[in-house]
């Protein structure tokens, strides 16, 4: 069998103070696979992914990344905030080639990977603009090219366009699947829209609160581009839909 | 700047509103003045609006003062005098005559030789205080036990230390600079955003690169508001600092005044010191603003 690019196996994230986080999350991710995770706030799901991206250490399992253990963030999975993160002090172009410069590549060639996901992501004409003077679209289409020039195998979305107005974000959801296909990049993208789970993954993997964990998994067979008002679109959500929900009556009950 | 217009632009508005609805109006001979538009034009121009207040206490300084010339405290003509044959002579031709620019240049140089050196070793020091917890343990319950006490209280030790003149008028200036400069560095590192870490590392950037990377430029704007308000503290000291025993100095020059009691030479000394601070903090929010344009705070 051949190495999946990332494995988690049997992850568990107990906080101190006993809070637990997560239970015996099980995931494999395949290589240019795109899969969102959704959930109830407090189902684990950006735990799951900070851990993925090396923020956090499992308290128990482990996480695999091709091969290897993942013992803290490197630059093979980028991350992708949903308040951005971008560094204030550089430009648009500074801060998309911030990371093939850490790289010490150079600098002619860090200048043409800067210049192609400038244009990749539209932004010749913000190219020499600081964050601030940036709307949000913006900002996050930076934080992505970003990601994109650093060569990241495996993109970390954790709820990327959730403080974007829902033009801004169609159309980032539309740009993001344009880039993922056009490339070999593999996305884990956390949200709580199952509208947009459904929009952007291969693979929806559904989780549960109290204590997180993964309840069910469901791949998206449907064509791209998908559209959000279709029957089949809709019988999936209806289905999805109550998975979530089953869990929010167990609890009240 | 378009705040500045659009802020102007409201009052002008405002002042629209005044003159239609109620013009008060002076009758001087034949000449009729509509006051409320005076106003409102002069309310307009940013520039006079941030001169109106000065002459409203100009002119309540001059009708207090010009009933009793002799009085303890000088009218502003008296003070204009002073301060024109402090600058160029031709007046009293006494021992203050000309000797304005003499004392400005030696004011300023210990002001901004203060101020380097104070900047010298608090902004290294903030940063190693703000990022090792080893120095902060060390070094911060001194540093909060020492920030409390004024620089005056110091001028006795400072002259024992360091001698009568300016050595020791150069130490108080400098320790009036440090702590503001210490404390915003201090601040500065330690507030960096931990979400610049986090991308900072998934970027790539080990642990070592980190101060240079991140943390460093991210402080900039914070270190920055501590030179400026370091600074500014620099001149308000120097009088202090000048009490030293010093010859020159415009500090100096208002305690020679002020024991022969020229209290217009003590006055003028004062609008020179206000003069000199204003445009030295102009000139420092000028490098700022060129240098971090990128932050929303100074750009």
């Amino acid at each position: 069998m051949v190495e999946p690019l990332l494995r988690v196996t049997n992850a568990s994230k107990i906080y101190p103070g006993g809070i637990q986080a997560l239970r015996g999350a099980n995931i494999i991710i395949e290589r240019g696979e795109f899969v969102c995770l959704i959930g109830a706030s407090g189902c684990g799901k950006s735990t799951l992914l900070r851990m993925i991206a090396g923020f956090e250490q499992a308290t128990e399992g482990e996480v695999v990344m091709r091969g290897r253990p993942v013992t803290g963030p490197g630059p093979d999975r980028g991350m992708v905030f949903q308040d951005y993160g971008l560094f204030p002090w550089l430009t648009v172009r500074g801060n998309i080639a911030f990371g093939p410069a850490e790289k010490g590549k150079k600098k002619a060639e860090v200048a043409r990977i800067a210049e192609r996901f400038i244009s990749m992501m539209g932004l010749q004409r913000f190219a020499d603009v600081y964050p601030h003077q940036l709307s949000g679209g913006m900002k996050q289409r930076v934080a992505i090219a970003r990601v994109l020039a650093n060569d990241a195998h495996l993109a970390l979305m954790d709820e990327p366009f959730g403080a974007l107005d829902a033009m801004t974000r169609e159309r980032l959801q539309d740009e993001l699947l344009a880039i993922w296909r056009a490339t070999e990049l593999s996305v884990v993208f956390v949200t709580h829209s199952l509208e947009e789970a459904i929009f952007l993954a291969d693979r929806v993997v559904v989780m549960s609160p109290g204590p997180g964990r993964i309840v069910a998994e469901e791949h998206i067979e449907l064509e791209r581009p998908r559209d959000v008002s279709s029957p089949e679109f809709n019988a999936i959500r209806r289905r999805l839909a109550a998975l979530l929900h089953a869990d929010h009556v167990k609890e009240a009950a | 700047m378009s705040e500045a217009e659009s802020l102007s632009g409201e009052v002008g508005e405002d002042g629209a509103g005044l003159r239609r609805a109620d013009p008060v109006t002076l009758t001087l001979g034949a000449k009729r003045l509509d006051l409320s538009r005076i106003a409102g034009e002069v309310f307009r121009n940013r520039r006079l609006r941030a001169c109106l207040v000065p002459l409203v206490l100009l002119a309540l300084w001059w009708v207090g003062t010009r009933s009793n010339p002799d009085g303890l405290i000088p009218p502003p003509d008296a003070v204009g005098v002073a301060l024109w044959d402090l600058a160029f002579g031709g007046i009293n031709d006494d021992a203050f005559s000309q000797m304005l620019l003499t004392d400005l240049i030696a004011s300023a140089s210990r002001v901004y030789g203060a101020f380097l050196l104070a900047a010298a070793i608090a902004l290294p020091l903030g940063m190693l205080i703000g990022r090792l917890r080893v120095v902060r343990e060390l070094l911060e319950p001194t540093f909060q036990l020492l920030r409390p006490v004024p620089v005056t209280a110091w001028l006795p030790l400072s002259m024992i230390i360091f001698g009568l003149g300016p050595r020791s008028a150069f130490f108080l200036v400098a320790l009036g600079a440090f702590y503001p400069i210490l404390v915003n560095t201090v601040f500065a590192v330690r507030s960096v955003e931990p979400r610049l870490f986090e991308a900072a590392q998934m970027l790539g950037v080990s642990p070592a690169r980190m101060f240079p990377k991140v943390v460093l430029p991210a402080s900039l704007p914070g270190m920055f508001t501590g030179l400026r308000v370091g600074l500014g503290f620099a001149w308000v000291v120097i009088v202090v600092g000048e009490m030293t025993g010093v010859q020159t100095g415009l500090g100096a020059m208002i305690m020679d005044a002020r024991q022969l009691s020229r209290t217009e030479i003590v006055i003028s000394g004062m609008a020179v010191i206000g003069l000199a601070g204003f445009l030295s903090d102009l000139a420092i929010q000028m490098i700022g603003r060129r240098l971090l344009a990128w932050s929303p705070l100074h750009g």
